[in-house]
């Protein structure tokens, strides 16, 4: 088959791999229909998350069509079937799955004691990320094994598109974790810093979450459009100061609830001078992440106020003014996403028409223009906001 | 290196076949190479500065070769990293400063003026080679104008409506409440 594999920084391929193989009697094996290229992908692109491996098939967003089950599956799933794929591997049975903590569930990773070691305790396994999380092969294929699938699987039905429906796999319920986990009031601001695929998604979800006034921060000018047509007021961090800006819209309070949807690769520009300190540390291995966003999230938000940061993080994040958080009294929250905790309110809520997280695809292309997306995504070019890929 | 590739795979799971087109284009691998390239002629600067200056003709106890040697290898460091536009065209200032170092020792009394007369030659070659890498680094080309995205609310029902279905959700457990039934609660 033909898949999108890892083979360095910056390295990505359209190569032909052996077809995946039931390995397991709970596993299944579907044929991608539709796939997308996350922003977390490009952290592993740019061989910012430790532990990739030449070789390794990316993709942690995906759908398809059952084509083999395992003996195990206990009629969850037959052939035929139409899923989406959280990027979460979940066994389902664990005490964190029981607990709705889907995604560190405590079997899933096959690379546990390395897991252990680094973590202090295992995590889920993961579709196509690091060998952290167990290495598993991604659905930037055309086809994709996917473990413990009687547990790992969302039921998509025939009358909704896979535009429709592709992003339950990651972003839309990241998205929604991020603004849930802010436990809004109807009176609260919320502040979105990056209004990238799942910024884009956490502004759908504070509407309908009930947020008063939503306020989302970027630097791109077409993001900047999506994320106002999506009911939020923009702030250009190009062109005016967030912090001054944000105290501005209320009055001097700052918003109570701050969500970091940029994670670990802030963009370095000479007006935001840490940007530069932390590029030049990562650079010589002396630091993991670039954590502006972070460190401006922390001193903007109103004291007892809560950080959602649904971003992703590498490892080593320095110069973090704890003493603000602990003085203002700040909560921060979070994780990766306990996707299937959210997927049943939400397909509903797409099949009613509340939401469709289309709006979210500017490029749709075939599979193997994959290594070129990747650049075109990476560099925001081509007004693009979200890659989908049709094997 | 596929075969390397495919040592590291779990015995089922998919292995490499054959390998096809890559993300990474021309300049971006001659950029990298530059970069190890920098980082080896730096530290050779300032492993043998003394020798560096015997060379060129210049005073023993010059601390040039070693002040230069230090900026090759952040150069290096720089082209090897994602910032590689900067690594790049970091190359094509330092290529300068060379030109203007060398052209300084091309004085008549200098016994090694043969010695600085080759190294300007290799420079230049090397400065157009790194002119054009640092120029075709440009980010990927747009294939169509500036989009519009005011209609993409990803609200159908339109965003007034969305902003009046609003529920609370537990981050505890994922349950819906109602803001009418949260405000009861929290009385």
């Amino acid at each position: 088959m033909k898949a999108l594999v890892w083979h360095g920084k910056e390295d990505i391929r359209y190569d032909t791999v052996t077809d995946p193989e039931i390995q397991d009697e709970r596993d299944a094996i579907i044929r991608v229909t539709s796939c997308a290229i996350c922003g977390s992908d490009l952290h592993l692109f740019h061989n910012f998350i430790p532990a990739m491996l030449p070789g390794d098939i990316m993709g942690h967003e995906s759908m398809g069509e059952v084509v083999e089950t395992g003996r195990g599956l206990n009629g969850t799933l037959k052939k035929g079937d139409r899923i989406v794929v959280p990027f979460t591997i979940i066994c389902g049975e664990c005490e964190q799955c029981r607990r709705g903590n889907y995604s560190v569930c405590q079997r899933t990773n096959r690379n546990k004691s390395i897991a252990e070691k680094v973590f202090g305790h295992t995590t889920a396994g993961l579709f196509g990320y690091t060998h952290l999380t167990g290495g598993y092969p991604g659905g930037q294929a055309e086809y994709l094994r996917v473990p413990f699938a009687d547990a790992t699987h969302i039921k998509v039905p025939d009358g909704l598109s896979d535009e429709q429906v592709l992003f339950l796999s990651d972003i839309l319920p990241t998205g929604w974790q991020a603004v849930v986990q802010c436990d809004l009031e109807p009176t609260d601001t919320v502040a979105i810093w990056g209004c990238g695929p799942v910024g884009q998604m956490a502004i759908r979800s504070a509407v309908l979450l009930g947020a008063r006034h939503i306020i989302a921060i970027d630097c791109v000018p077409e993001r900047l459009e999506m994320a106002e047509a999506g009911g939020a007021t923009t702030i250009n961090f190009m062109t005016e100061s967030v912090v001054e800006r944000l105290n501005e819209l209320t009055g001097g309070l700052g918003p109570e609830k701050c969500i970091d949807a940029v994670g670990t690769e802030s963009h370095v520009t000479f007006s935001q001078p840490d940007t530069i300190y932390d590029r030049a540390k990562q650079m010589v291995a002396l630091e993991s992440d670039r954590a502006h966003v972070l460190r401006e999230i922390i001193y903007v938000c109103r004291p007892a106020g809560i950080i959602s940061i649904p971003g992703v993080y590498g490892g080593l994040v320095d110069k973090i003014p704890m003493g603000l958080v602990m003085n203002k009294g700040l909560t921060i929250k979070t994780g990766q996403t306990h996707v299937n905790r959210w997927t049943d309110d939400l397909l509903e809520r797409i099949d009613r028409g509340e939401i469709d997280p289309s709006f979210v695809i500017t490029h749709s292309v075939g599979l193997e223009q994959g290594p070129e997306m990747y650049r075109v995504f990476r560099d925001k070019s081509d007004s693009c906001v979200k890659v989908l890929l049709k094997p | 290196m596929t075969y390397l590739a495919n040592m590291t795979r779990r015995e089922s799971d998919p292995k490499i076949i054959s390998t096809g087109r890559s993300s990474l284009r021309p300049a971006d691998r001659v950029v990298r190479n530059l970069g190890w390239f920098s980082i080896a002629l730096g530290a050779t600067e300032i492993a043998f500065a003394p020798r560096v200056n015997a060379t060129f003709g210049l005073r023993r106890s010059s601390s040039l070769p070693v002040i230069f040697g230090l900026r090759e290898i952040m150069q290096g460091v720089l082209c090897l990293s994602v910032e590689k536009r900067v690594g790049a065209w970091s190359r094509v200032a330092g290529d300068a400063l060379d030109i203007a170092v060398l052209l300084n020792a091309l004085d008549r009394r200098n016994p090694k003026r043969e010695n600085v007369k080759l190294a300007l030659a290799s420079l230049v070659a090397v400065a157009a080679v790194d002119l054009a890498v640092a120029a075709s680094l440009r980010p990927a080309r747009a294939t169509r104008p500036p989009q519009n995205y005011q209609n993409r609310s990803g609200f159908p029902q339109g965003l007034e409506t969305a902003r009046s279905q609003h529920v609370q959700i537990s981050s505890q457990d994922g349950s819906a409440l109602s803001i009418e039934e949260r405000r009861a609660q929290q009385v």
